[in-house]
């Protein structure tokens, strides 16, 4: 009882922190309190205030609001490639885990090849090709996750496919699409979500690391990794602009991991997912 | 023992399509480029003699499958091209790098397999405080970014303590005292996040073991709670241990990259990061290629390592 409590608490909590990031993010115009890129020349590196909570950055430029514009694009990057990753992985893990044989060889064995460079280096190979930027990130992610994604749901598919309804269903004369669509996919979701969120955690911090290269999202778009490397060569003067992107970060990748786990518990109880 | 060695020959066999597409992924990187790759290198201001020129020397006036052939025949001479910046040749470059990523990720994964398999077995054989500490420390190894991690020791241990200097690097064997005081924060930066994914894993493996009948069974018979961890226990978690250290050196290559950027050392991360913001892309090729072999390299002898400890792994694949 008190596991499925705090189960409960875990899911709540990571939703409530996401969903106050999220309304953060989308109002970032209305709510922060200056303009992100508006420099206050006189206040260059001033630490924080009753005017400035945060500080101000090298340029001038208020610590608070940078953050809380950041956190649009760190959020729409992070969520924006898990999402197309999940999107993708779905069909492909489901057709694989269903039909088998030589779909399953060939899915698998091309999703394989994804897999030879380590993530990091991945992003960054098609970063090389294709040139830095926010979009570029976006999609170097979702590469990343495909195959990971891909291989939950195959593994899942396996687990439900197996199971007796679904040969019954398809002994009552439903088509392998009616089967698919409404018996195995709904049933086979669970830890490709729970899959999914965990690595929306890795994909945030991956594109603050890609940012933080300036490989990631470009100036004078703020983001949380291009703040942290801006302020890295001040770190000592004004250490206010390295610590709080930094912990905006943490705080994010900490609700994302705190809801995957908590749906972890719900959705996966047998580890698919791991 | 027949077994094993048919299980080493087919496990090094399936290296080489890895390592064929590998050399394809790391080959098209140049070819991909949209538009002009060698007028992009070169900047607007470059004549069309020099585009040409450059486009002969990386042979990109030929076609595709002639360019891969002489591409890997000259890689597997050690001919990996020239740097176009510094027109030095790129084999030379990288053996001036290869040692500062080695030592780097070499260091961070000695300490955290020195942190995380102690205090994995201390925490699944521990009681319920040491679990919630090392819990604390799984969670927060894993979400603290790892170049967060590092700007913020740099803060404290330059900055408030002043005890170590902050970025730059000194070759060991020029000055292995130096060297060392050099690599102490970002040895530590890279090595606390993968310490608690050993951790995690170290503990998971050792709880599921402790909970086997034949740990049951050793308890009965009067075996010290010691010897049934060091001589059983330890043993039969050893290859979930080792799989997740082989995937990790995985992250901690990636990792590599940003934390050399960012304390400033002269390896291979920071040589491919450079390339891309120079358009240097043999040079991008050639680091990429570098990792990623290495990362090949050590994912064979992880698996050759978790085949001997558990010789039902080798045997399973012959069958």
């Amino acid at each position: 009882m008190s596991r499925l409590r705090s189960t409960n608490a875990m899911i709540l909590a990571g939703l409530a922190v996401l969903a106050l990031l999220g309304v953060i993010a989308v109002a970032a115009p209305w709510i922060a309190p200056y303009d992100p890129e508006a420099l206050d020349v006189m206040g260059v590196m001033g630490p924080p205030s009753l005017a400035h909570p945060f500080g101000l950055d090298v340029l001038g430029r208020d610590v608070l609001s940078r953050v809380l514009y950041s956190l649009r694009v760190s959020l729409l990057v992070s969520i924006s490639a898990v999402a197309v990753a999940t999107l993708l992985a779905v069909p492909l893990g489901l057709l694989a885990g269903y039909f088998g044989r030589w779909v399953d060889t060939a899915i698998s064995r091309a999703l394989d090849m994804m897999l030879v460079l380590p993530a990091m280096l991945m992003a960054i190979t098609l970063i090389a090709i294709l040139g830095p930027g926010s979009a570029v990130a976006t999609l170097a992610i979702a590469m990343i996750y495909l195959p990971i994604l891909a291989r939950v749901m195959r593994t899942s598919t396996l687990v439900v496919t197996g199971l007796d309804y679904v040969a019954g269903s398809r002994a009552r004369g439903a088509s392998h699409l009616r089967v698919l669509v409404s018996h195995v996919a709904p049933n086979a979701l669970g830890p490709v979500v729970v899959q999914a969120s965990v690595l929306s955690a890795f994909a945030l911090q991956l594109e603050a690391g890609l940012s933080f290269l300036g490989l990631g999202t470009q100036p004078p778009t703020p983001s949380l990794g291009g703040m942290l490397a801006d302020g890295r060569d001040v770190l000592i003067q004004a250490p206010w602009v390295e610590i709080f992107p930094g912990l905006a970060i943490v705080i994010a990748v900490l609700a994302f991991t705190l809801l995957g786990e908590g749906l972890r518990r719900v959705f996966d109880p047998r580890g698919v997912a791991e | 023992m027949s077994g094993q060695i048919a299980f080493i020959l087919r496990r090094v066999a399936l290296t080489l399509p890895t390592l064929f597409v590998m050399s394809l992924v790391v080959f098209l990187i140049i070819r991909l480029v949209p538009g002009d790759p060698v007028r992009t290198m070169l900047g607007f201001r470059a004549t069309d003699a020099n585009v040409a020129e450059l486009r002969q020397q990386l042979g990109l006036d030929q076609s595709l499958f002639t360019q891969y052939v002489v591409w890997i025949g000259n890689l597997l001479h050690g001919d990996l091209g020239k740097d176009i910046v510094s027109h030095a040749p790129l084999s030379e470059l990288l053996a001036q790098r290869l040692p500062v990523t080695f030592e780097l990720t070499g260091l961070s994964m000695l300490l955290a397999v020195a942190f995380g398999v102690p205090l994995g077995v201390w925490a699944a054989s521990g009681g319920k405080w040491v679990n919630r500490l090392t819990e604390g420390f799984v969670i927060f190894g894993i979400a603290i970014p790892d170049f967060w991690l590092g700007i913020m020791l740099v803060l404290v241990f330059t900055g408030i303590l002043a005890v170590l200097p902050p970025t730059g690097y000194t070759p060991f064997l020029k000055n292995p005292l130096g060297n060392l005081r050099y690599m102490v924060l970002p040895v530590s930066t890279l090595a606390v996040g993968e310490a608690a994914y050993i951790l995690r894993t170290t503990r998971g493996a050792v709880k599921a073991v402790l909970g086997r009948p034949f740990v049951t069974f050793l308890r009965a018979k009067g075996l010290s709670p010691r010897r049934i961890l060091f001589g059983h226990v330890l043993r039969n978690a050893g290859p979930s241990i080792v799989t997740v250290i082989g995937i990790q050196v995985g992250v901690l290559l990636g990792g590599a990259i940003i934390v050399e950027s960012l304390f400033a050392l002269p390896g291979v991360g920071r040589l491919i990061v450079t390339g891309i913001n120079q358009r240097n892309y043999p040079t991008v090729q050639v680091g990429v290629l570098a990792i990623a072999t290495i990362f090949i390299v050590v994912s064979l002898i992880t698996d050759l390592i978790v085949g001997w400890l558990d010789p039902r792994v080798a045997d399973g694949a012959g069958t």
